[in-house]
């Protein structure tokens, strides 16, 4: 075995593009984008998985940056909330936060946000939550009510309690995000 | 936190080999209790080896209907899978009821078996816990211990344990099985977990170095009539202050089979057996659900603070196993 070292050299891969550096092993990936690559949309607020503020996306799953050690987050598909929108057009869920007004102090909103985003593609997935009455897979996928959006987004939590515009936001880019599939299954 | 060396492992003989059953090293899975642990100071790793690159990350269906779930497969890939919903719902039920999306995106199903309590003394490394550092006291005894076991606890460690998908898993009658330089191995889960007796730092059945390769749920029929249901101070990302995994087959009125498992009540998912025993055979009514559940909590044994849960439990089985009765004959 080589020798033990206690960093390592690693490319990261964030919103499409390669970031090359030595992190020592102790780094999470939270304060990699943040205190290295200068990616501080992404926040820290419990730094123990609690709160969801630090979630971002890897491989396409929602991830609490602060439990994820940067070493081990080589060869992965990250996204922050720095690469949730195409160009200047935002993301649905984005655009949703601001006209419901999904925040107040807006220190938890990119956790919010980036949850939002997988939320919405995990229940078109067809995923089960601990709110549905029935997971057997003939009962199909539930309706994506406010009950299953909260239960949803349990994993962040908004200290300003905006939590019913963030569900109603959730809510509009969801049926938008249904609606466009259904639009292109036709034009199909 | 301290240093530590980092490798990540191509394969299971190439995992085992790295960790060389060094007590200062650990495997990596998700992190999510591990990666926790270390920045609190209760883990102090020499070096990490990650196995989330294993080939361990797949549910497969057995020729004799047993489902053998692959031990890096994560909580939300087992909870969403086709097989699980289909036969075993409460385990779906039951994962889906721990953590939150994003941990449960990260979380294994090896680690999930193997997290340690969340004891708040276990947990800060400024006060004794003898499961932390062995012969020092357990101050939750005369503390704070209101989530704390009614059963199978001793004098040494009143502390829980903190799994729901280890309660489903462990009513289903799953096997763990691993791997060491020496070869593999396997136990039932009802017999992984070790008595907390006096060494409540050994938690489980594992020999040195072993890593958990998969978990294997035999076929049971009756699992396909399963609810978890789960009882915690807010309605949503908490760990249970009682939980329960049940099972139930009835016909003609009597109950033919029954799998009862609790949560929250011990250093280890326990499994109700003498409650199975007395429902076997009975009439599917709230009296007997009763019995059953009165006969298996009378070994609790409540601290000052906790003896809610023997109350809360009993309700809990009745309810659950009532609803799953109800079930039946419609």
């Amino acid at each position: 075995m080589t020798p033990p070292t206690s960093s390592s050299t690693v490319t990261l891969n964030i919103n499409g593009e390669k970031h090359t550096l030595t992190v020592d092993h102790r780094t999470t990936l939270l304060d990699a984008l943040r205190d290295r690559l200068d990616l501080t949309g992404t926040k820290k607020g419990c730094d123990h998985g609690q709160c969801g503020a630090c979630t971002v996306l890897v491989d396409g799953r929602r991830t609490v940056s602060c439990l994820q050690l940067a070493v081990a987050s080589e060869d992965r598909d990250i996204t922050t909330v720095e690469g949730v929108a195409e160009g200047d057009r935002l993301h649905p869920v984005q655009q949703a936060f601001l006209d419901l007004d999904g925040f107040q102090c807006g220190y938890c909103t990119p956790g919010q946000i980036c949850s939002a985003v997988a939320v919405i593609e995990e229940h078109a997935a067809g995923w089960p939550s601990a709110v549905t009455a029935d997971v057997r897979p003939e009962a199909g996928p539930p309706p994506l009510t406010t009950e299953e959006i909260k239960e949803r987004m349990s994993g962040n939590l908004c200290r300003c309690g905006a939590y019913g515009q963030i569900a109603q936001a959730v809510a509009r880019a969801a049926a938008e995000a249904s609606t466009e599939k259904l639009t292109e299954e036709t034009a199909v | 936190m301290r240093e530590f060396d980092y490798r990540r492992a191509d394969d299971v003989t190439g995992a085992v080999a790295l960790l060389d059953a060094d007590p200062d090293a650990r495997y990596l899975g998700g992190g999510t209790n591990l990666v926790d642990l270390m920045k609190n100071g209760v883990e102090t790793p020499a070096r990490l080896v990650d196995v989330r690159s294993l080939p361990l990350d797949r549910i497969e269906a057995g020729d004799d209907g047993s489902v053998r779930i692959g031990a890096t497969v994560t909580n939300s890939d087992l909870a969403a899978h086709p097989l699980i919903r289909d036969h075993y719902p409460a385990l779906t039920q039951a994962v889906l009821a721990g953590a939150s999306g994003q941990l449960r995106n990260m979380a294994t199903v090896g680690g999930n078996l193997l997290q340690r309590t969340r004891c708040g003394y276990f947990t800060d490394i400024t006060r004794p816990c003898n499961k932390r550092e062995p012969g020092s006291g357990c101050p939750a005894i005369e503390g704070e211990h209101h989530n704390h076991a009614v059963l199978g606890a001793s004098e040494h460690c009143v502390a829980v344990h903190p799994s729901d998908m280890g309660v489903a898993l462990t009513a289903f009658d799953a096997v763990v099985s691993w791997r060491t330089a020496d070869g593999a191995g396997e136990a039932p889960l009802n017999d992984f977990y070790l008595p907390v007796g006096d060494t409540p730092h050994r938690e489980t059945v594992l020999p040195a170095g072993a890593l958990i390769t998969h978990v294997t749920l035999p076929p049971a029929r009756v699992a396909a009539r399963s609810r978890y249901r789960k009882v915690r101070e807010r309605a949503s990302y908490a760990f249970a202050i009682g939980s329960v995994a049940a099972a139930l087959e009835v016909a003609d009125g009597v109950v033919c089979d029954a799998r009862l498992a609790l949560g929250a009540v011990a250093s280890r998912p326990w499994r109700a057996r003498l409650a199975e025993r007395i429902l076997v055979g009975a009439p599917a009514t709230p009296e007997y659900f009763t019995a059953a559940a009165d006969a298996e909590l009378a070994a609790a044994r409540p601290l000052p603070h906790n003896g809610y849960k023997v109350t809360l439990l009993r309700n809990l089985v009745v309810a659950v196993l009532t609803e799953l009765a109800e079930e039946t004959s419609r």
